[in-house]
């Protein structure tokens, strides 16, 4: 049947059918139906993702222009491996979360449903155009357009806290884009006369000396989704939106958005060999060491749950970055397949954390003594989110961390490899507590009873992304296959 | 078609174009006092614009390749008669001006009804036509006096149609006082600069006048018609010191003649400011041996900042756009202190893009004031909730003031920042984007009394009447079209940009001479 959609038609429809879905949720009126169109919208979705993904597998796709906006920048599309993975993770946690959504948002008795699915599938139609961007002017309007339609899902609530966090969001977000990341861009533009991702970059030979320091760091800096330190704040102001939001969008969608263009910028706007030849990213490497460290340490003074979860996202990111910045291929690779691992587990955790709230409205950890035996199937599936987080195996995380240790020995740099030894006992250190305070000690804010946990549409996505982490455990090789063109690999 | 060879002898309406553009509103303005009936005269008015502005397209679609049409007023030949001049530049400016127009007449139709007692209204279309026929005469002569006379025209009936404004708040008086004052003494020194050149080169054609001066060389008289013609039309442009006028002018006045000031007023006159630098005084004398941009440029970027600044710190919707307007007004500036065609490009295309971003965003603020009678900030809460339709569009507009890309305004932002890159001054480049964070800080304050504050108790969904909402979208959604499709503002403005710098055109009469 998918023999009869070409593929240019497959990439548009992943930005339609979201679109779509936006404008269903402010047509429908009826709840239980709009909710149903949006499932199908998001379904469908993933099955366009996956027919491009048999069409194309791990090739690249000939550029789709849509049309030009200014003289000689196009708005245009094409398929490559890092994208569609990104596209893939992203369309498919999307329909597991849309579900628990539903859970989440009636479970919570949220208001204004409508508008908050409306901004949703609009955010997932913009990681779509993010994904699968063929240049970089294309990436940076879905960029913003990601920003911009996320605000109201960070805003929701409508509390002064709500539009305070909402403001330091746009705020760092808008701010860093157009100041730096623009100005990246069109400098980038003035250099190279066209932004097309390109293999092996765009920029050889075309610029040289400090000045290749300073372009990669108003890209570094710019691209304020990847919540490189001091930018991250945006996230754990991110935090006081509803917890499918911080599930999807800030743990998957919008902070994966923002390593993936780096990853872009890093492997077709500059290309690895040029940033190894250049020397340009070794202060890069640095900053995201030091992010790694330092918000993990911050992790573990949180008492709010998703703001530990907030922490250590920022600190996980700084791998991807980190995996960009060694400027090697194993680096890059363990870059792009942690985008898929980290957004595994930590979909799980947040959406834990979530289900936590609805069944019982605690956000602190030191009022979750105990609470293992009530709720057993969300702390468990925490545990398996939080080992996979860690990198321990059988779990997908093992093989990111893996990969990167390996390129941090390639390029010589033994003390990163320290830095995600030493991240690695930091995630224990912050994570596992929470799970074993749970089961095995006991407080009078739980006393022991029938188990109690939210609703099915609640507890049961974590549980399958929990198992989900233990599947990727064995893919994982699949998957450094299929990113293998991204550096030239067969 | 587009050469001087044209024989006036063939009667054909095709060729009496570039009159027609400005004799049918200019008639129309009579006929509707004649008529005397407020509806007729809104038809009359409405079907004028409409007409301008499907000649204005005409006209525009002749001259995108480059080239000009020129028309001799009553078959006199110039430099004595009379000609009229169409080029890519005043083309699409004349489009804009009369697309402007025949937007708001509809909406004013609405808005007007509360804001001005119903004895006024024929006047008032009347007054709009004729300021309407001063710009688009502005934008179509070739003739520097007829320049001042056409501009005369448009300021009068400017100062009366910011009057109007009295019957809603009595400041509208004073603020309309001001702008008389200041826009006469600014008209008057741009004709005490047109009496310089004339001594000088003995000519009023504008084209005439380039060749004459390129032939005398520097001299005192012409620097001097120069100055004053630079303050003159600085006056009317707003640039940053000579603005007082336009802030309260732009809020006293009624929303819908805010709406078409805001959108067309200055940006004629930055239009014949381009068109005297470029197209009459040599450029590379103005620049190299007067070192012109070093007061334009440092005037543009303290536009920007100080302005913006003092917009964040506004409580009145309206009053914060007129500061924006300013602040905007200052990237126009540096386009032009750039001194390229990239620059120029910028300049022309933030014309057209921000003249259609104010437009959305002042017809905005008037269908909000529809209902809450004022547009200070604690009037407008939670109006996200009660006008779904006009807080959306307003979203679209503040986006594109801001530059987000996917709008008007983020088209003309990408090549002023490129034309800075192109002559390698990034700390201007730098300036800009840091500016627009600014513009983002006073369109969100916006953007969350409109949508994160309750509404008053009691408040119904009530949404402005259709009249005022259709030309609001229409506007909104062209900011969102050209921001898509910015080629074709960029490749205009960049024909007309080339054709302002490879000036003087020749006058093909001098050759006779």
């Amino acid at each position: 049947m998918w023999g009869l959609v070409d593929l240019e038609m497959l990439i548009l429809l992943t930005m339609a059918i979201p679109t779509l879905a936006t404008v269903g949720n402010m047509v429908i009126k009826h709840e239980d139906y709009r909710d149903t169109f949006t499932f199908a919208c998001a379904a469908a979705t993933f099955l366009a993702v996956l027919a491009i993904l048999a069409k194309v597998g791990n090739g690249s796709s000939e550029t789709l222009t849509l049309f030009d906006d200014l003289p000689g920048l196009a708005i245009a599309f094409n398929v490559e491996p890092l994208g569609l993975l990104f596209a893939i993770v992203a369309s498919g946690l999307w329909i597991l979360t849309h579900i628990y959504a539903i859970g989440y948002m009636r479970g919570n008795s949220e208001k204004h449903h409508a508008r908050f699915f409306a901004c949703f599938s609009f955010a997932i139609a913009a990681v779509m155009g993010i994904a699968f961007a063929a240049n970089l002017f294309t990436l940076f309007v879905f960029y913003e357009l990601l920003t911009l339609s996320t605000y109201p899902l960070v805003a929701h609530k409508g509390t002064d806290e709500a539009k305070q966090g909402a403001r330091v969001y746009l705020g760092i977000l808008i701010g860093t884009s157009i100041a730096l990341f623009l100005f990246a861009v069109i400098w980038t533009y003035d250099i190279a006369g066209h932004l097309d991702f390109t293999p092996g970059g765009i920029l050889k030979g075309k610029i040289e000396g400090p000045m290749v320091a300073i372009l990669l760091a108003l890209f570094a800096f710019g691209i304020g989704k990847a919540a490189l330190m001091p930018f991250h704040r945006w996230l754990p102001s991110a935090m006081v939106a509803p917890t499918p939001v911080s599930a999807l969008l800030h743990a998957v969608a919008v902070v994966k958005a923002g390593v993936f263009t780096m990853l872009k910028v890093g492997v077709y706007i500059f290309g690895i060999d040029f940033l190894a030849e250049t020397g340009a990213s070794e202060w890069l490497m640095w900053l995201a060491a030091f992010s790694i460290i330092a918000a993990s340490v911050v992790a573990m003074t949180k008492d709010n749950l998703k703001a530990r979860l907030a922490y250590s996202t920022v600190s996980q990111l700084s791998y991807i970055t980190l995996g960009m910045a060694l400027a090697t291929s194993m680096g890059a690779i363990g870059g792009g397949m942690h985008i898929a691992m980290h957004a595994m587990g930590k979909i799980t955790l947040f959406m834990c954390a979530g289900s936590i709230y609805v069944a019982t409205h605690k956000t602190n950890i030191s009022q979750m003594t105990g609470l293992g035996r009530l709720m057993p199937i969300t702390f468990g599936a925490f545990l398996i989110g939080a080992l996979s987080i860690i990198g321990l195996p059988p779990l997908g995380g093992s093989w990111s961390k893996w990969l990167l240790i390996i390129g941090s020995a390639e390029t010589g740099h033994v003390i990163m490899i320290a830095v995600l030894m030493v991240s690695s006992l930091l995630n224990v250190a912050y994570l596992l507590p929470i799970v074993a305070k749970g089961f095995f000690l006991s407080s009078e804010d739980n006393p022991p009873g029938p188990i109690q946990e939210a609703g099915l549409f609640v507890w049961l996505p974590p549980a399958i992304t929990a198992f989900g982490c233990l599947v990727l455990f064995f893919i994982a090789g699949d998957i450094q296959a299929f990113l293998m063109p991204i550096v030239g690999g067969p | 078609m587009a050469t001087s060879e044209i024989q006036h002898t063939a009667l054909t309406l095709h060729d009496q174009l570039p009159i027609l553009q400005v004799a049918i509103p200019l008639l129309a303005a009579p006929l509707c006092v004649l008529v005397g009936q407020r509806h007729a005269a809104w038809w009359i008015a409405f079907i004028s614009s409409f007409a301008a502005f499907v000649i204005s397209c005409l006209l525009l679609v002749q001259v995108t390749d480059g080239s000009y049409i020129s028309y001799e007023i009553g078959g006199w030949a110039p430099p004595l008669g009379i000609e009229y001049r169409v080029d890519a530049l005043n083309a699409f400016m004349l489009f804009l001006v009369s697309g402007i127009a025949t937007l708001i007449l509809p909406f004013a139709s609405a808005s007007i009804g509360q804001e001005v007692p119903e004895r006024n209204h024929t006047l008032l279309y009347s007054c709009f036509l004729l300021c309407l026929t001063g710009l688009l005469g502005v934008l179509i002569t070739g003739d520097a006096f007829n320049v001042f006379v056409f501009l005369e025209i448009s300021s009068l009936s400017t100062y009366v149609l910011v009057a109007q404004g009295a019957y809603r708040d009595k400041r509208a008086l004073t603020a309309a006082y001001d702008y008389l004052i200041m826009g006469t003494i600014g008209a008057t020194f741009f004709v005490i600069g047109l009496g310089f050149l004339y001594m000088a080169t003995g000519t009023l054609n504008m084209a005439d006048i380039a060749a004459r001066i390129a032939e005398q060389g520097d001299n005192r008289t012409v620097r001097a018609a120069f100055a004053f013609i630079l303050v003159g039309m600085g006056l009317k442009v707003a640039i940053y010191p000579l603005h007082h006028w336009l802030p309260n002018a732009y809020t006293f006045a009624p929303s819908a003649i805010t709406a078409f000031l805001a959108a067309t007023a200055t940006k004629v006159a930055i239009y014949v400011w381009l068109r005297f630098m470029f197209g009459v005084f040599r450029p590379d004398f103005l620049f190299d041996v007067y070192t012109l941009q070093f007061i334009i440029l440092p005037f543009g970027l303290i536009a920007m900042f100080a302005a913006s600044f003092v917009a964040i710190f506004q409580r009145d919707f309206k009053r914060m756009l007129a500061y924006s307007s300013i602040a905007q007004i200052g990237y126009m500036l540096l386009g032009i202190g750039l001194i390229s065609a990239t620059g120029l490009t910028a300049t022309i295309s933030h014309l057209f893009n921000h003249g259609i971003t104010k437009a959305a965003l002042f017809m905005g603020v008037g269908a909000l004031v529809f209902y809450s009678g004022s547009s200070f900030y604690d009037r407008l809460e939670g109006r996200g909730r009660t006008m779904p339709w006009t807080s959306a569009a307003i979203v679209i507009g503040g986006l594109s003031l801001i530059g987000v890309p996917g709008t008007a305004g983020f088209v003309s932002k990408w090549v002023l920042v490129q034309a800075a890159f192109e002559k390698g001054w990034w700390p201007i480049a730098a300036l800009i984007v840091a500016s627009s964070l600014l513009a983002v800080i006073y369109v969100w304050r916006v953007i969350e009394t409109l949508y994160l504050t309750a509404p008053a108790e009691g408040a119904a969904r009530r949404e402005a009447p259709l009249p005022m909402l259709i030309p609001l979208w229409i506007a909104a959604l062209s900011c969102i079209y050209f921001g898509f499709d910015g080629v074709f503002v960029v490749d205009i403005a960049r024909t007309a940009a080339e054709g302002l710098l490879t000036s003087p055109t020749p006058l093909p009469l001098l050759e006779g001479n």
